[in-house]
């Protein structure tokens, strides 16, 4: 039967073409995209495991942060408190000394007011003496005339003592 | 629902143009459905299109021949119809029936050399071409693209998809060790034989060509396997043959497991030629057949011809889809074999132990 003899001519240009084609993809089309096949594989490979190794990175990085943040979190607190309690101290210093500059102040004015008062007490206690000594001159002067004399006298001295104390 | 109603629209519009295209083979009175089988099974001298009327539309193809007067060269229209040119003519029958003869000193019929381009090897051509132009393609898109770029996409990512199944799943799982020495020859064998396959379904030229359903071509891939089996099969291989591990008796006064073996060597090959000729060849067979079907009840009435015509189309629809199918199946099982075979010709240490 004609359909199960191979044809010489047909089994030839199969050879033929069989041999050509097999030549050409296996040196120009097989290995070609084997090879990139592969060499993605690879690369892929190692991405992901560089991507891997980022993640560990930046997991690390991420708690380094946390506690960096943490670290900082607690001095800030801690300055914040040194800062408030240095300033109650400089309040509460001031304040004491400005306490201590009004005593100063207040003592020194008593003292014056004091003096002053002193001085003054001694001065009217000096004219009091002049006046006294005045009167007493005056009065004694007119006792040696007559009763009625002498009280006029008096009078009118204290009178001249009293105008002489206004021109004054 | 939607598909259902476009191959109804197919279908009907098939039956329209049946009972007309039936019309003009009824006039011919019956019907070589064999003839119209074998004639697209077989090969030709030239390629046969179509026929407009009565004017054949076909590629006259080159006649290269040997003969005794020695080489010829002309185009196959000069042998048309049984024309004799140069001595040479086309033999209607006997056992050199639609082949190149001439007469012998004797008066018998001879074949000549013969190594005409005839439609199966212009197929041939046009595929090997093909396939060579598309992997080339593919290959030069990996040349043109940085590894870490991108994967490709499309047609690119198709192959690239196909070739690593193949290479995977088939050579590298069924071959062993050295599966990247012999992985070229498997893939190429598997994608010829899948290109071919599909082109053959094609109905129309470049299509069309019955090529792996010709027992010459599978011959000559399954010889392929077979040398490089037996060329490059290991120490161990051809001592499995001709010493296999089975009880002495059965080896030593008669040699039956070693014959077996010895045989097994040269039945392999035959079977892998045997099997993608029979599967494709009766493909084409069986849809030639279901189309003629039309043709056949065209006699029978305008009734029974548009009921067949549908049953013959939705039938034809059905095959070309399980054609497509076995395409891919027996290029796969070429390849899955040829990698066993080539497997068992280079057996490991353990593979050794477990087959026995």
């Amino acid at each position: 039967m004609g359909l199960l003899t191979p044809d010489s001519g047909l089994l030839f240009w199969m050879v033929v073409c069989f041999g050509v084609v097999f030549f050409i993809l296996a040196k120009y089309a097989f290995p070609v995209i084997i090879n990139a096949v592969d060499k993605r594989k690879k690369y892929i490979d190692s991405s992901l495991e560089a991507a891997r190794q980022a993640n560990e990175q930046l997991q690390q990085a991420k708690t380094e942060v946390e506690n960096l943040l943490a670290e900082a979190r607690r001095q800030q607190s801690a300055i914040l408190k040194e800062a408030a309690a240095t300033r109650d101290q400089i309040v509460a210093d001031a304040r004491g000394r400005a306490r201590e500059e009004a005593q100063k102040a207040l003592d020194e004015t008593r003292h014056q007011i004091a003096a002053e008062k002193e001085s003054a007490v001694n001065d009217i206690r000096r004219q009091v003496a002049v006046l006294s000594v005045d009167v007493a001159e005056k009065i004694l002067r007119r006792e040696l005339s007559k009763d009625q004399e002498q009280l006029d006298f008096i009078n009118r001295m204290i009178a001249e003592v009293e105008s002489e104390r206004e021109i004054k | 629902m939607k598909r259902t109603k476009y191959l109804s629209i197919i279908a009907g519009l098939c039956l329209l143009l049946a009972p007309q295209t039936a019309r003009a083979a009824e006039a011919e009175k019956g019907i070589d459905v064999a003839g119209i089988v074998f004639g697209h099974i077989e090969d030709s001298y030239e390629w046969h299109i179509t026929d407009v009327g009565d004017v054949s539309v076909h590629i006259p193809l080159p006649v290269i021949v040997k003969s005794s007067t020695g080489w010829h060269v002309f185009s196959s229209d000069r042998l048309k119809d049984g024309a004799e040119y140069e001595g040479l003519y086309i033999a209607q029958e006997g056992s050199h029936a639609k082949k190149i003869v001439e007469r012998n000193a004797a008066g018998e019929e001879v074949r000549p050399l013969d190594i005409s381009i005839t439609k199966n090897v212009l197929a041939l051509f046009i595929n090997s071409a093909l396939l060579v132009a598309i992997m080339l393609g593919c290959a030069r898109w990996y040349k043109r693209h940085e590894v870490n770029e991108s994967a490709p996409k499309g047609g690119v990512g198709m192959m690239e998809a196909t070739v690593m199944y193949i290479y995977e799943d088939v050579v590298k799982s069924c071959v062993g060790a050295q599966y990247r020495r012999y992985a070229p020859y498997l893939l190429t064998a598997f994608f010829f034989i899948l290109l071919n396959n599909l082109m053959g379904l094609v109905p129309f030229f470049p299509g069309g060509a019955n090529i792996t359903g010709n027992i010459a071509i599978t011959v000559v891939l399954a010889l392929f396997t077979f040398v490089l089996t037996n060329v490059t099969g290991s120490k161990e291989y051809w001592k499995d043959i001709f010493w296999p591990n089975v009880p002495t008796w059965l080896k030593a006064p008669v040699p039956l497991m070693p014959l077996i073996e010895f045989i097994g060597v040269f039945t392999k090959p035959f079977t892998l030629a045997m099997r993608l000729f029979a599967n494709l060849m009766a493909g084409h067979a069986g849809i030639l057949s279901i189309v003629c079907i039309i043709f056949i009840t065209a006699q029978l009435g305008a009734g029974i011809c548009s009921s067949m015509s549908f049953i013959a189309v939705i039938f034809g629809i059905f095959l070309n889809a399980l054609e497509v199918l076995v395409a891919f199946i027996q290029a796969y099982v070429f390849t899955l074999l040829s990698a066993i075979f080539i497997g068992i010709a280079h057996p490991q240490a353990e593979t050794t132990t477990e087959n026995k």
